[in-house]
């Protein structure tokens, strides 16, 4: 046991201190943080507010301008076409909208003036409203208010709720497949970065023929067993500097970059533009706060995911750790290691492929309680059932307890391979000889 | 050899799913002794050494040390460098050291400590911090030398010792090992070029296709081999023909110098012949023709081999 503990310490330490680790534990969370931010960043860049200014020569919007929509703001000049031109070649406006008098059966003659040419969504956008107040007249005309239309419009909002034997709890399809893609994700990326890892360090020891004299000292499973946790180590060690720096840098980004703030100086500026008031801000700051309010309502079974995510992470991590290192031990290059390397990263690979076709949209079905069930398969595919709720204890036990026989039985077929492999050099290996090995006497 | 040998193999087994590697090797190794194991590529030495080693399990047959049955324990008395050495490329020699010595048991401050007296011994200490791919190949052997007697085994096995080593580096590490003999330890050499240790070993095994053909004492190995024949260089004209000897080649150098190789028959011993010599011909050298570890074991292999396999088991 001490001997599996101090090769432990070197498989960590070495690692550890490499700088390609320390490199990418700093830039996962930036990668990650940015893959968040950036979006928002050239959201808010890009699509700065745009001011319209609307010369009714028609009288079109005599009674009222368009409502604001979304970035884009109306605002009235001087109706004479002329005039209004003047005006916005001396303004800051984005656009120029002039209305003629119109034939309401068949509005022609209606013109949008701009600097640098509309983008495609400020035309749809002021074509839309031109469309509303044509409709809105000729509803008018037809004897029907508007609002009474707009009463008969449907919008039905779905509350889902999972039934389950801990009572009701209201969910949100939404954040469950976030979650379950975010976890599914993590373990994926993490057993194939971590497992190619313990590959690469077990073919590292047999070409650099020091694994005759390590095992001189220790049994191969002892060795083998350090590596495949010091790796594990290693991996937890990233990940929760990950969090922790993904925590941290987020939440300093959120203090310059909230969604409150963004909206609170947006209407600043708009505010400064028209002058209208703040009455639609406070929708917009609703609409912001939904993300929050969804993952509040979506009443996740926290300490339930948190739990199963380490175990699975481990587990998972721990099942094909073990199996990589088998194909390290029984190869003498990187090259021969792909015959042997697609059996085992194909069921990987298969329950990521699938998750979306089978787990997400069907996450209790009959695939999905079979490959959570089978340890190839069962550390991603259960992930990605959970946040979906109703996953039955009994089935949760079993995955967990099929997981570690699962195990076992990796680590002690992969023991076999490697106590053999580790000493077998310049031969092809082939499957029917790998299957010889495991029944090799010690 | 009344003494107990501090290793011995008795009727080892051990076969590969192709081949056998060693069929039925019993060995006697005495405790202070340099021991030669030799034999062909493929004939099994390594097989031995990993069973020795508990790297591998013998099919059966046993191995005792001091007379107890091999087990874990036996570890940390155990010091080998194997034919295929390398280390760890990336880490310093000293931390390098440090882990192999703990793996064999060591704490980590007597392992310090012995690796300071070791570094300085082989005149390395300025290595400790530097990384192993940062060394030339003939420093690294010293370090690989120096993980193997670290943890002070008093059975110290060296497989294909010379074969990486410079000449320099080969005579250096000649000289530590008999300084590690001295000091008690058991020194086994496994090598299939068997001149390179003939000089230094006491004791030797010869092993051909997975079976043990000869050991014993170096001296009593050559007695028992000796062909009673002589070399004599001198002047003169040295007889033809004597009932009691056998000229086995003559040639004739300048200014009537000879050099003859001549056996003895039964019953003759080379005082006759130098009394023969000495009232017909100048003598100037004479000297008993020993044969070489080598020319035993081919003749050894022979005696117990059909002809047709002879050629594959000389080196």
């Amino acid at each position: 046991m001490d001997k599996i503990i101090l090769i432990f310490q070197r498989e960590y330490l070495t690692r550890v201190r490499k700088k390609s680790f320390i490199i990418m534990s700093l830039i996962g969370p930036l990668l990650t943080v940015a893959l968040f931010a950036v979006p928002v960043l050239i959201a808010t860049l890009s699509d700065s507010d745009k001011v319209v200014a609307v010369a009714d020569a028609g009288g079109m919007f005599a009674d009222k301008l368009p409502d604001d929509k979304g970035d884009i703001h109306f605002t009235r000049v001087a109706a004479d076409l002329p005039t209004a031109k003047t005006e916005f070649q001396k303004s800051k406006y984005d656009a120029l909208l002039y209305v003629p008098k119109l034939d309401l059966a068949n509005p022609t003659g209606i013109q949008v003036f701009s600097r640098k040419g509309l983008g495609m969504s400020l035309e749809r956008d002021i074509k839309r409203a031109v469309d509303n107040a044509v409709e809105t007249k000729r509803l008018s005309q037809a004897g029907i208010e508007r609002s009474v239309l707009d009463n008969m419009k449907a919008n039905v909002d779905l509350q889902t709720v999972s039934l389950s034997e801990d009572g009701e709890r209201s969910s949100s399809t939404g954040v469950s497949t976030g979650v379950a893609y975010m976890c599914g994700f993590l373990i994926y990326m993490f057993i194939f970065i971590y497992g190619i890892q313990i590959m690469r360090g077990v073919m590292e020891e047999k070409t650099n023929r020091i694994v005759e004299v390590v095992i001189s000292s220790v049994k191969p499973f002892q060795l083998m067993m350090g590596k495949v946790l010091g790796i594990a180590a290693v991996g937890f060690t990233q990940l929760a500097l990950w969090v922790l720096l993904s925590v941290g840098i987020s939440s300093a980004m959120a203090g310059s970059f909230s969604p409150d703030k963004m909206v609170q100086s947006r209407v600043e500026r708009v505010n400064a533009a028209t002058g209208t008031s703040t009455a639609q801000a406070k929708e917009k700051k609703e609409e912001g706060n939904k993300i929050v309010q969804a993952l509040q309502q979506a009443d996740l079974n926290v300490p339930l995911i948190v739990g199963c995510f380490l175990f699975y992470f481990l587990g998972g991590y721990l099942f094909y750790g073990a199996l990589f290192g088998a194909i390290g031990s029984a190869v003498d290059s990187e090259t021969d290691t792909q015959q042997f390397m697609l059996p085992v990263t194909m069921p990987l690979v298969l329950t990521f492929v699938v998750s979306q076709a089978v787990l997400t949209t069907n996450p209790n079905g009959t695939v999905a309680f079979w490959m959570s069930m089978i340890p190839f398969t069962s550390p991603i595919a259960m992930m990605m059932r959970l946040p979906f709720g109703g996953v039955p204890m009994w089935q949760l036990g079993l995955s967990m307890l099929f997981l570690v026989l699962g195990f076992v039985a990796a680590i002690w077929v992969a023991a076999r391979i490697y106590r053999v492999g580790i000493l077998m050099y310049g031969k092809k290996v082939t499957y029917g000889e790998l299957s010889k090995w495991m029944f090799y006497k010690g | 050899m009344a003494a107990q040998p501090i290793l011995q193999a008795i009727d080892v087994h051990k076969a590969y799913a192709a081949h056998v590697a060693l069929n039925g090797v019993s060995l006697d190794i005495p405790e202070g002794s340099i021991f030669g194991l030799l034999g062909p590529n493929g004939a099994g030495k390594t097989s031995l050494i990993r069973i020795i080693t508990q790297i591998t399990g013998a099919d059966s047959g046993e191995i005792r040390v001091r007379g107890e049955k091999l087990q874990p324990k036996h570890i940390s008395e155990i010091g080998y460098l194997p034919e295929e050495r390398g280390l760890y490329k990336k880490m310093k020699v000293g931390e390098q050291l440090l882990y192999l010595a703990r793996l064999k048991g060591l704490s980590r401050t007597d392992a310090t400590q012995r690796i300071k007296n070791w570094l300085e011994r082989l005149d390395i200490r300025a290595w400790a911090e530097k990384n192993v791919e940062d060394l030339s190949k003939g420093m690294q052997q010293k370090v690989q030398f120096v993980a193997t007697v670290l943890h002070e085994p008093s059975i110290i096995i060296l497989d294909e010792p010379f074969s990486g080593f410079d000449p320099i580096n080969a005579n250096l590490i000649k000289d530590e090992i008999l300084k590690l003999r001295d000091n008690g330890a058991t020194i086994i050499f496994s090598t299939h070029r068997m001149e390179s240790v003939e000089e230094l070993c006491d004791s030797i095994a010869l092993i051909n296709r997975s079976r043990k053909v000869l050991d014993g004492s170096v001296r009593d190995i050559k007695d028992t081999f000796k062909t009673q024949t002589y070399v004599v260089e001198g002047k003169g004209r040295p007889m033809i023909l004597h009932p009691d000897f056998e000229v086995l080649e003559h040639r004739e150098r300048e200014n009537g110098h000879f050099y003859d190789i001549i056996k003895l028959h039964a019953g003759t011993t080379s005082n006759d012949l130098l009394r023969y010599l000495i009232g017909n011909v100048e003598v100037h050298a004479f000297r008993e023709l020993i044969p070489s570890i080598n020319d035993i074991f081919i003749r050894r292999v022979r005696e117990t081999m059909p002809e047709s396999l002879v050629e594959e088991v000389t080196i």
